[in-house]
């Protein structure tokens, strides 16, 4: 018997076509899979434990899923929930489960995966030896352990397939890898591990290996020999190309791909079409390892405060970066003054936006822009102290002249006040993996019961 | 001099993770891999995204007809320098790369 796995999209949050994912409902799924996280929009999501996504987005989506759940009368899992996948984030999507139930009147048993970390478990397995950097990964020790706000181990299929062992309606996840919440039911169903790993890695941003990524829905049909993929959307397709091509995205080793307890390797596997539409792919072959999981981890690294100027007047375009190099020398001095406060206690970086924003040191064009915006970046240990530098240069940011015999310029502020307090700063500050015994030793399962069905 | 942007179908970089940058370079034909896979010389990446040339990762995908090139990111994600959260825009350095074809 295949396996037939339904993944909506490849986020909850980023929407989906419902049209394609009522007919991949009707195309008798066995489960229906959805990654919630990642790393890709920085440190933020994991050092505050919150979500990128907005919860009115996630709660619609989440509840069309719960219909089409409903309607399939199979399972419905998420990975990495509220994108960090963090003990909180798991939570957060479990109170807008429950309130959804409560909404639809569905009476459900809810499995809750838990994947953070205390940092005293990482500690202890640091000092037995058993946690191994990657490449290039950041100082790793007993305080920089400390000061994270959190950690998260990546859980594999392992975890996934206990959680499904509980006979869960639906299974809200923290941080696993985006395959392993795919390619846990095929694993557990004997398919082919190759191919179970492989096909996983191709649907886990959905319809992206499609003609048309924006619908979002796939449909991955596993066997025991690879398996069969096929976009849900009316008039997409999936080619060989497509399908092939998307073993390079986000991906850094485009035949190697490390997982909890292996590695799948894809340098022999074979695309083929078997139709306008459907892929099928064999050949993928996994290899079994050491069991090991991925470390995140984001530490508060400061608070932020940003002042934004825009310079319009010819000469002081021309001169831009002449005139923020002067002006950050005068500030400097200024700060250490008026605040006592030097190199060590602050950064002050200002970036010249539509000369090098984006590439700094690396941009080679030069251009000859209308306009300048200068954006300050001040990054201090306190909210306090940022805001209080951003106060500080604010007069100077928008009067500062060239040279010393003209009249005070005054610059274009966007809005008031100029300076605007960005919060909380953080940091990656894992790149490793930890040694487990057990698959389940780092993580946790909880089952609850909820909702009502309802009456009348 | 033509670009590398305007011989190839399209250039996209992206994030591999927090710590690694990859760019994928999709030739669109079979003949213009061949003249991309061996003139686009390792070196001169490497000094266009101002990366140590032993860091960089090179991938010549004939099935595909992509050159992949990897490294570890100049900055890490979202660190205090980083300019780029998302890693997208490095691909343009690449797109505006010279090469005669």
């Amino acid at each position: 018997m295949p396996t037939r796995v339904l993944v909506p999209a490849g986020v909850l949050g980023l929407g989906f076509q419902q049209a394609a994912l009522d007919h991949g409902v009707a195309a008798r799924p066995d489960i229906i899979c959805i990654d919630g996280g990642s790393t890709d929009s920085g440190p933020f999501s994991l050092g505050s434990g919150t979500s990128k996504y907005s919860r009115g987005s996630c709660k619609a989506e989440w509840r069309a899923l719960m219909q089409a759940r409903a309607a399939a009368g199979v399972p419905l899992v998420i990975g990495s929930a509220g994108t960090c996948g963090t003990d909180e984030t798991v939570d957060w999507l479990f109170d807008i489960t429950r309130e959804i139930a409560a909404e639809l009147g569905q009476r459900l048993r809810v499995a809750r995966l838990y994947s953070s970390q205390p940092a005293s478990r990482v500690a202890a397995a640091l000092a037995a030896g058993r946690v191994h950097p990657l490449t290039p990964a950041p100082d790793l020790d007993q305080g920089s352990l400390d000061s994270m706000t959190n950690i998260v181990a990546l859980a594999g299929v392992e975890q996934m397939q206990a959680a499904l062992a509980t006979g869960a309606d639906i299974v809200i996840a923290g941080r696993m890898t985006d395959t392993a919440t795919v390619a846990a039911l095929p694993l557990m169903r004997g398919e082919h591990p190759g191919g179970a790993w492989h096909g996983a890695k191709i649907a886990e941003c959905g319809a992206q290996c499609s003609s048309n990524p924006t619908s979002g829905v796939v449909m991955v049909e596993f066997d025991r020999i690879g398996f069969t993929v096929e976009p849900m959307a009316k008039g997409a397709t999936c080619t060989p190309y497509s399908v092939s091509a998307h073993m390079l995205y986000e991906n850094s080793d485009p035949f190697r791909l490390y997982e909890p307890g292996g590695y799948l390797d894809v340098s022999e596997a074979r695309y083929s079409a078997l139709d306008s539409r459907k892929v099928r792919v064999e050949g993928a072959r996994w290899v079994p390892g050491k069991y090991t999981v991925k470390l995140e981890g984001a530490r508060l690294a400061g608070h932020q405060t940003t002042i934004l100027a825009i310079l319009r007047e010819e000469r002081y375009v021309r001169h831009a970066r002449e005139w923020t190099e002067k002006l950050h020398a005068f500030l400097t001095e200024q700060i250490a003054a008026r605040m006592g406060l030097g190199a060590a206690d602050y950064t002050l970086e200002f970036r010249l936006i539509g000369v090098d924003g984006a590439l700094g040191a690396a941009e080679h064009r030069q251009g000859d822009p209308v306009e300048v915006g200068v954006l300050g970046l001040i990054t201090a240990a306190s909210a306090e102290t940022a805001d209080e530098i951003g106060r500080l240069i604010n007069p100077f940011v928008l009067h500062y002249p060239l040279t010393e015999d003209e009249a005070l310029p005054t610059f274009a502020f966007p809005y008031s006040p100029a300076q605007s307090s960005r919060g909380a700063f953080y940091e990656f500050a894992l790149n490793h993996v930890m040694e487990l015994d057990d698959p389940m030793e780092a993580f946790r399962l909880e089952v609850t019961e909820i909702g009502n069905a309802k009456t009348g | 001099m033509p670009r590398l942007g305007d011989v190839v179908r399209r250039i996209s970089s992206k994030n591999a993770g927090p710590f690694w940058v990859t760019v994928d370079v999709f030739c669109g034909s079979p003949e213009v891999f061949e003249q991309v896979s061996k003139r686009l010389a390792t070196p001169a990446v490497a000094a266009l995204f101002q990366v140590p040339s032993q860091t960089l990762k090179r991938f010549d995908i004939p099935d595909l007809g992509v050159v992949k090139f990897s490294m570890p990111r100049p900055v890490v994600q979202g660190s205090r320098h980083d300019r780029d959260m998302h890693g997208a825009q490095l691909a343009v350095l690449l797109q505006e790369f010279d090469f005669q074809s």
